[in-house]
């Protein structure tokens, strides 16, 4: 039954009045399902996979302790990344993306705390026994008050700048930062023993999946970023369609990753940049909603007609028509 | 034989080193992704242009 | 003493009244076996376009089957043995043959205009089946526990945190990106793809641009024709 409606050639068809052919679709899938398991094997068999090893805090303290100490005081005086960054993590005033006047980030809420200070400095020391200088220095940091603690804290992160690894010791030039100093010292100590990457994922228990402490600490390093950089992987290099190595990445990813390189998305300083995931982000949506309801634009649907691509793909029956 | 299996496991190509960019304007793609999108194209080309003769030569 | 022929039990109003029965001729009618299973196609279907459809589903079944054989074994199996490895690679590899068909295929379909005729549901759930293994693909380069996986996770939480998503959806927690990647999303795409290819075989296979100048003034067939899908 047909509805009586004007024939338009980008949304309708007539009734197909010609021939068929016998076909064996069982046929085809199988061969296709055999051609591609040849395929795979070949390229698995030739390229293989990509695997480079996993940071962890301890090898990140031991590949550049200076990094690790000068990440560590920006994480105890709370201006580090991950200490500034608001929800999902903390609350911190004016900070969340938007989207026009939408502040989804915000409105989410906090609903994976993280506490820098306490979980990735303070909470770790405090489990130390039988290193009577650091409980002292970390009870004497507890007492004192928060302008004092600051104090220390601005001595610390000044000094740190022109910190050195002599002989593999961590080599801090010297300052009024009181307990801070032995407090970072031993920190860094626990980071290379291993100690930290246990404590930052086991405070969510023993059998704990959730890494999101651990990945927020290293995160705030300039140590992961850089082998990020290296491996070609940063958000402005493209990184998002990329793999390590010289394996082929994620092609599909091209247009998502393509508006972070141009303007006005790729200006940190003005608000389309500062809020580029979020307006990214929505414009992929939009592209995305316009490619799945591209039957119902007009224009936009007649784009195959128009390309004649089709007069190739059908030219045996367009042939036979003729 | 365990060694040659082994070796035929992992990878015969080693992909592991630093890779190498082609650098257009504002674009920077690799040379893996480059090669796969061009097979992309020359596949979606050759697929619609390699005529499709039946079996048995029916019309 | 003689069976009661089925014949006589189909006829039972009792039975008629039934949401098996009713679901069941539903079912038949929408797609007759020789609909959804066709022994024959249209002759303007010859085109090595039409293969990647077929194509994309072959690369699927061994996504899925190397992704059984690393679930076998655990998530970090693949560092520590060669055989591992290998299946890795394979899982790798059948993901990039995986959408390096289905863009294909996209692009086969979009210049064909496939979505005319009422197939507008095709089209989408093709597009959404898209989408939706771009985010499989997502997690499951977060599940590879290697600095990959880290670098992917601490780069892509800003992008996720931004829309409010990452409040629930937590790249930097393995533990429910991993199961998203083994369980949710493949039963999402898996389900999707099934629907896509029951509607492929409800509408059967768009015919070809009419290549007449002027415009058509006979009526438009919104509904597919009966003797689409295979039956002469």
């Amino acid at each position: 039954m047909s509805k009586t409606k004007t024939f338009k050639p980008d949304r309708d068809v007539k009734p197909w009045t010609g021939g068929y052919r016998p076909y064996d679709i069982a046929k085809e899938l199988t061969v296709c399902i055999l051609a591609v398991l040849v395929i795979t094997i070949g390229l698995a068999v030739i390229f293989g996979s990509p695997d480079e090893k996993s940071v962890t805090i301890q090898s990140w303290s031991n590949a550049n302790q200076v990094d690790f100490a000068q990440t560590a005081i920006t994480e105890l005086d709370g201006s580090s990344a991950s200490a500034t960054y608001g929800a999902p993590y903390n609350n911190v005033a004016d900070t969340g993306q938007k989207i026009g006047p939408l502040a989804l980030e915000s409105w989410a809420g906090v609903t994976h705390p993280v506490d820098p200070p306490k979980d990735f400095v303070l909470g770790p020391l405090s489990t130390v026994t039988g290193a009577p200088g650091v409980q002292a220095a970390l009870a004497r940091y507890n007492a004192a008050s928060p302008a004092q603690q600051a104090k220390w804290q601005k001595a610390y992160e000044d000094a740190v700048k022109n910190a050195k690894e002599v002989n593999g010791v961590l080599v801090v030039p010297p300052g009024p930062y009181g307990p801070v100093g032995p407090m970072i010292a031993y920190l860094t100590a626990m980071a290379k023993s291993g100690a930290l990457d246990t404590s930052t994922v086991a405070q969510s228990g023993f059998f704990s999946t959730d890494y999101t402490k651990p990945l927020l600490f290293i995160s705030d390093g300039a140590y992961l970023a850089d082998l990020g950089t290296t491996h070609h992987l940063s958000g402005d290099q493209w990184g998002m369609m990329n793999e390590t190595g010289s394996f082929p990445g994620q092609a599909w990813l091209w247009l998502y990753t393509m508006w972070y390189q141009v303007s006005p998305f790729n200006n940190a300083n003005s608000a389309w940049g500062a809020n580029a995931d979020a307006l990214i982000w929505a414009l992929m949506m939009l592209l995305t909603v316009i490619l799945a309801l591209l039957p119902f634009i007009p224009g936009l649907r007649s784009i195959p007609r128009w390309t004649r691509i089709y007069r190739l793909i059908w030219r045996d029956y367009y042939k036979g028509r003729v | 034989m365990v060694a040659a299996i082994g070796v035929l496991l992992g990878a015969l190509v080693n992909l592991s080193g630093p890779g190498h960019y082609v650098n257009w304007g504002f674009i920077q793609i690799s040379y893996g992704n480059l090669i796969v999108i061009g097979l992309m194209v020359i596949t979606f080309v050759a697929a619609i242009a390699i005529p499709f003769h039946r079996r048995g030569g029916r019309s | 003493m003689t069976a009661t022929p089925q014949t006589d039990v189909a006829s039972d109003p009792e039975v008629e009244k039934q949401w098996t029965t009713k679901i069941r001729k539903a079912l038949v009618k929408a797609l007759p076996p020789e609909r959804l299973i066709p022994d024959r196609q249209p002759s303007y279907l010859s085109s090595w376009i039409y293969v990647f459809g077929a194509l994309t589903i072959g690369a699927l079944t061994w996504v899925i089957i190397s992704g059984c054989v690393l679930a076998l074994y655990g998530p970090t199996w693949w560092h520590t043995s060669s055989v591992g490895l290998f299946v890795n690679s394979t899982h790798l590899w059948s993901v990039e043959l995986f959408f390096f068909f289905m863009v294909i295929h996209l692009w086969g379909k979009f210049f064909m205009a496939a979505w005319r005729g009422n197939r507008q549901l095709t089209w989408i759930t093709g597009v959404v089946t898209f989408m939706i293994s771009v985010g499989t693909a997502f997690t499951g380069y977060l599940s590879q526990t290697n600095f990959d996986s880290q670098w992917i996770a601490t780069q892509a939480k800003d992008g996720i945190n931004s829309t409010g998503a990452g409040a629930f959806f937590n790249v930097l927690n393995f533990g429910q990106m991993l199961m998203f990647h083994i369980t949710l999303l493949p039963v999402a795409v898996l389900a999707l793809t099934v629907l896509h290819v029951l509607m492929v075989r409800r509408r059967g296979i768009v015919p070809p641009f009419e290549v007449s100048a002027k415009p058509d003034a006979t009526p438009a067939a919104s509904a597919p024709a009966a003797n689409e899908g295979g039956v002469a």
